[in-house]
């Protein structure tokens, strides 16, 4: 079989540009054959290389007492304790899940999934944060469904329970969801894995699935943004096989167990190129592979898509010389493929073969470490200043506070998530102690005292409005939210979405955001483990609002400090941690109530940030907190309302003053940060007082829990609902929606 | 008491029950592959909770020609206890060792939470730890839940005790606003004519400790246990 000669047309459509070809013929001392150029096609691509994004990641805070593996392996690794590691990272799958939600999401599950057991790692945990455009449109009803149908199918039947994560809503996701899914698993310290290629001689395995024509360049499609065609590029989305994934966990967590294995990777965007290539790589060696020899379910496959082919659950693998036996052994358990398709060299070549005849000879290093890297001009867009612009004295005052307050729970963004995360397994294992609907997700350590935290945050809005207080608040609140289920945040995973690199206002979002997170990481002492970039994510040249995702790790001391929002019986004491500062710019009311998406997100200080979350945590480790909840997202009533209604089999109503002055839908909607509401026993109120002024962190008595009726009150205004109501509007608003049409 | 858990490819409950009867009821468990053609002598079988054989086709229906269930099958006519949690009862009702099917919910979707079952009957080695029409609170976890018999059978099942858990409110009231699934007179669980094989969709190993937020699901497993020592050690 002859393969096609390279032409401009042809290098055009593998998405280089002239001088990266150049670059190519460089490294090579020659033209490329078409399954090298389709090879650096793949590797080069935005998806795998993260050409554009590289520089500003360098910036971002990565070692830490605890981290033991940073970026550039497949997950992150923080050491847990008691020989325990967590490996955990978090990955975007917007591209496919647009053209193909149900399998666009199952596959991102199926992928990030692998990345975590491939270091070794048991997957316990999964948590997705997704958002999409207004369920008004029939459209974004299809992507939701067939999103969460997909996590869903995927998710249960794979046996890695869904436990947590969040969904939001807003016009600009309307051509372009979002699906960033972030998997936890637990190792032994001592059996960590990684995807390097070492021993020369020693054979390369390929297990799991057999190779399809599916995803051939899906790495490449997720390096473009979409337009009215982009439905064609339904083929490159793949097909995901659960119960394959689940047999392939099995059987390498098994293998793990021998002293077999070398190192293992697995094969996700860009397939057996990027696995392989990687793995010589990080090991400083060569590959050289047949793809002759790799199991195929498809005839008439030429190299250049065995290469290329996105086909899930399949794996690469390097057993140590002489162990063959021990790793067919355990595959065939499984009526998995286990074959070698080749071997470790020491020439530093990625050389494939077909059969005798070589198809492709790259060096490693020029293929991965040589991969162009662009600081790409960054320009702050004119209009920064028009969205930031917002006058109070124009916004007319609500005439009816309690009115809004049932709106706002009634949101989609805000609303009760039960329809969604009830289509998922989020209890299997038995580690989940405080399920989906709270601030964060708490799940106990087997076979210590300790538990874990997750949380996943990323507010669009504020980002778009300030890339930097908005990066810096999404680090912040995924801290703050699990620091008031009991837990000491100790490191994040990001998953980075944003539009097209090559304008330059996006970089500059990307630049600024990197630099707001980088500062709050700091700050807060929590480094990045890894995390993945999502560029291009605009349809019709229309970009999403930058949204950095923050998954934030936390540990609890105790299992038993785990706490939850909810109230925990009447005549508890109120309080709010934190200062209410007169700001509603970028709230989710501003949004609501007067359409507008305008001013400045809430300022954030982060060190009296810090200091809210220390003093929240020595509360809790006190034993004085019966719950606490996170204000964000509609502010102080909202987060009020919600500590009443979130445990649906206990309804607890609150009578509070707030006796500040200012416009009351700012006191009562504005998001300001760093506030954290508690309610406790009042016997317990002067030890929290005593924690607070050790910690210089303001402290406002609120009221008292009890009785069915929302009861709030200030100096210009009275809201007096039934707890019902609230429970109704919260609670009802997202199957109402999903229903229509 | 030894108890046995059959793993399927593509099961996943099985940790969680083994974690339950060894560190929970301080019994032991052993886990049994699929392809195992001969059992070991166990009071207890396990078939649990997951996706056996990926569940394509039907449900249970690739996983009753396990190699291993023609000894689950001969368990059961010895009577050994067999108790199919989810996945394990759909498995069961495939290989005939229980009556009727498990339908897809009425919602066409997968529901995970807690739900309360009332117990029907306790003069079962499944049961005996529960008081009469006491209600437990356990959670589901299924797609395919939606308990189906023909109306013959239906009769029998009632005429002979072998319902023994039926989707209730917290009082303990079967309306229709308490069954999730759709599934015939509220049915969660029924057992063979022997009373020695259970099937339930409920997951009792999720309710089985209180920081998980319930243990009524406990007490199936210590009624197995308590029937285990029932039994004089000669019996077997």
């Amino acid at each position: 079989m002859t393969e096609p000669t390279i032409t401009q047309e042809i290098i055009a459509a593998h998405n280089l540009t002239r001088e990266e070809y150049e670059q190519v013929v460089a490294i090579l001392g020659r033209e490329p054959t078409y399954t090298e150029l389709g090879i650096f096609s793949v590797m080069w691509s935005e998806h795998c290389s993260y050409k554009s994004s590289k520089v500003h990641l360098q910036t971002l805070p990565t070692s830490g007492p605890a981290v033991l593996q940073g970026p550039g392996e497949n997950a992150g690794v923080v050491d847990l304790g008691d020989g325990l590691a967590a490996v955990f990272k978090v990955e975007s799958h917007n591209h496919p899940s647009f053209i193909e939600p149900y399998q666009g999401a199952a596959t991102g599950v199926g992928g990030i999934i692998r990345d975590i057991f491939t270091m070794g790692a048991r997957p316990i945990a999964l948590l997705d944060s997704l958002r999409f455009g207004p369920l008004a449109d029939a459209r974004n009803r299809y992507l939701m469904g067939g999103v969460v149908a997909g996590i869903s199918g995927y998710g249960n039947a794979v046996g890695v329970p869904t436990v947590g994560g969040e969904v939001c809503f807003a016009e600009c996701y309307s051509g372009n969801p979002l699906v960033n899914v972030l998997c936890l698993g637990i190792a032994p310290v001592d059996k960590l894995f990684y995807g390097r290629a070492g021993g020369i001689g020693n054979p390369v395995f390929y297990v799991g699935a057999k190779t399809g024509r599916d995803g051939i360049h899906g790495a490449t499609m997720a390096s473009e943004t979409f337009d009215e065609k982009s439905e064609e590029r339904r083929p490159t989305v793949q097909v995901g096989d659960p119960f394959r994934e689940k047999l392939l966990i099995e059987a390498c967590l098994e293998l793990m167990r021998t002293d077999a294995l070398v190192g293992i990777q697995d094969m996700g965007a860009a397939g057996l190129t990027c696995s392989s290539c990687e793995m010589a790589s990080r090991g400083g060696t060569g590959v050289e592979i047949d793809v002759r020899l790799v199991p195929r379910r498809e005839e008439g496959m030429t190299p250049y898509e065995v290469m290329l082919s996105e086909s899930q659950e399949r794996m690469l693998l390097v057993a140590r010389e002489g162990a063959e036996r021990i790793v067919q052994k355990i595959f065939a358990r499984y009526d998995l493929d286990a074959v070698v398709v080749g071997r470790v060299t020491a020439d530093g070549l990625m050389r494939v073969r077909d059969g005798k005849r070589v198809m492709a000879e790259i060096p490693v290093k020029g293929l991965v470490a040589d991969a162009p890297v662009y600081r790409r001009p960054a320009v702050r867009p004119a209009w920064q200043d028009e969205v930031q612009r917002l006058d109070l004295r124009q916004i007319p005052l609500p005439r009816e506070c309690g009115e809004v307050l049932l709106r706002l729970l009634a949101s989609p963004t805000i609303a009760c998530k039960a329809t969604v995360w009830e289509r998922y397994d989020h209890m299997l294992f038995l580690n989940t102690v405080v399920g989906p609907g709270a601030d964060a997700v708490v799940l106990r350590l087997k076979g210590t005292e300790r538990g874990i935290a997750l949380a996943m945050d990323g507010n669009g809005r504020y980002v778009f409005l300030d890339p930097c207080v908005g990066g810096m608040i999404a680090v912040a609140e995924a801290a703050r939210n699990v620091v008031t289920s009991g837990a000491e945040p100790v490191a994040i995973t990001n998953c980075l979405n944003f539009g097209d690199p090559t304008r330059p206002e996006i970089m500059w979002q990307f630049a600024e955001a990197v630099r707001g997170m980088a500062e709050a990481c700091r700050a807060l002492q929590t480094p990045v483990t890894g995390g993945n970039v999502s560029f291009y994510n605009e349809t019709m040249g229309q970009a999403i609002f930058p949204t950095p995702i923050v998954g934030m790790l936390g540990i609890l001391a105790h299992i038993d400090h785990a706490t939850t929002p909810g109230w925990k019986g009447a005549g508890d004491v109120v309080v709010l941690l934190g200062q209410t500062r007169e700001e509603l710019g970028g709230s989710e009311y501003l949004k609501v109530y007067h359409g507008l998406i305008q001013g400045r997100p809430p300022t954030i200080d982060l060190d009296l940030e810090r200091r809210v979350q220390q003093c929240c945590l020595e509360a809790i480790r006190a034993g004085l907190v019966r719950s606490a909840h996170d204000c964000s997202d509609g502010g102080l009533a909202v987060a009020l309302a919600e500590s009443c209604i979130s445990e649906p089999e206990r309804h607890i109503g609150v009578e509070v003053n707030l006796s500040e002055t200012g416009r009351p839908d700012a006191l009562l909607f504005g998001e300001g940060q760093s506030r954290i509401l508690f309610s406790l026993r009042e016997a317990d109120l002067g030890r929290l007082e005593a924690i607070a002024l050790r910690h210089a962190v303001p402290i406002t008595i609120l009221g008292r829990t009890g009785g069915s009726r929302f009861l709030c009150t200030g100096r210009t205004f009275t809201m007096d609902l039934p707890v019902a109501a609230l429970d109704q509007a919260w609670r009802g608003s997202l199957p109402t929606l999903l229903r229509q049409g | 008491m030894r108890f046995g858990i059959i793993v399927f490819p593509g099961s996943n409950c099985e940790l969680d029950c083994q974690w339950v009867v060894e560190r929970v009821l301080g019994q032991q468990a052993d886990l049994i592959w699929h392809k195992e053609k001969e059992l070991k002598d166990y009071d207890c079988l396990i078939l649990p909770g997951g996706f056996a054989h990926g569940d394509y086709l039907r449900t249970g229906a690739i996983a009753r020609f396990s190699p291993v269930m023609k000894a689950v099958e001969r368990h059961a006519e010895d009577g050994g206890l067999i108790l199919g949690i989810c996945n394990g009862f759909q498995v069961l009702c495939e290989a005939g060792l229980l009556p009727g099917a498990l339908l897809r919910n009425t919602s066409l979707a997968f529901i995970c939470r807690h739900v309360h079952v009332r117990v029907e009957n306790t003069a079962t080695p499944f049961t005996t730890a529960c008081r009469p029409g006491q209600v437990l609170r356990v959670p589901i976890n299924h797609n395919e839940g939606r308990y189906y018999v023909d109306p013959a059978t239906l009769r029998q099942l009632n005429e002979k005790g072998q319902v023994i858990l039926r989707y209730a409110t917290t009082g303990g009231e079967i309306t229709d606003g308490a069954n999730p699934n759709g599934s015939l007179d509220n049915i969660a669980g029924v057992c063979n004519e022997g009373r020695n094989v259970l099937g339930l969709m409920p997951h009792p190993e999720r309710a089985a400790e209180t920081l998980l937020g319930s243990t009524s699901g406990l007490l199936l497993f210590e009624s197995i246990v308590r029937s285990g020592r029932a039994a004089s050690p000669m019996s077997r």
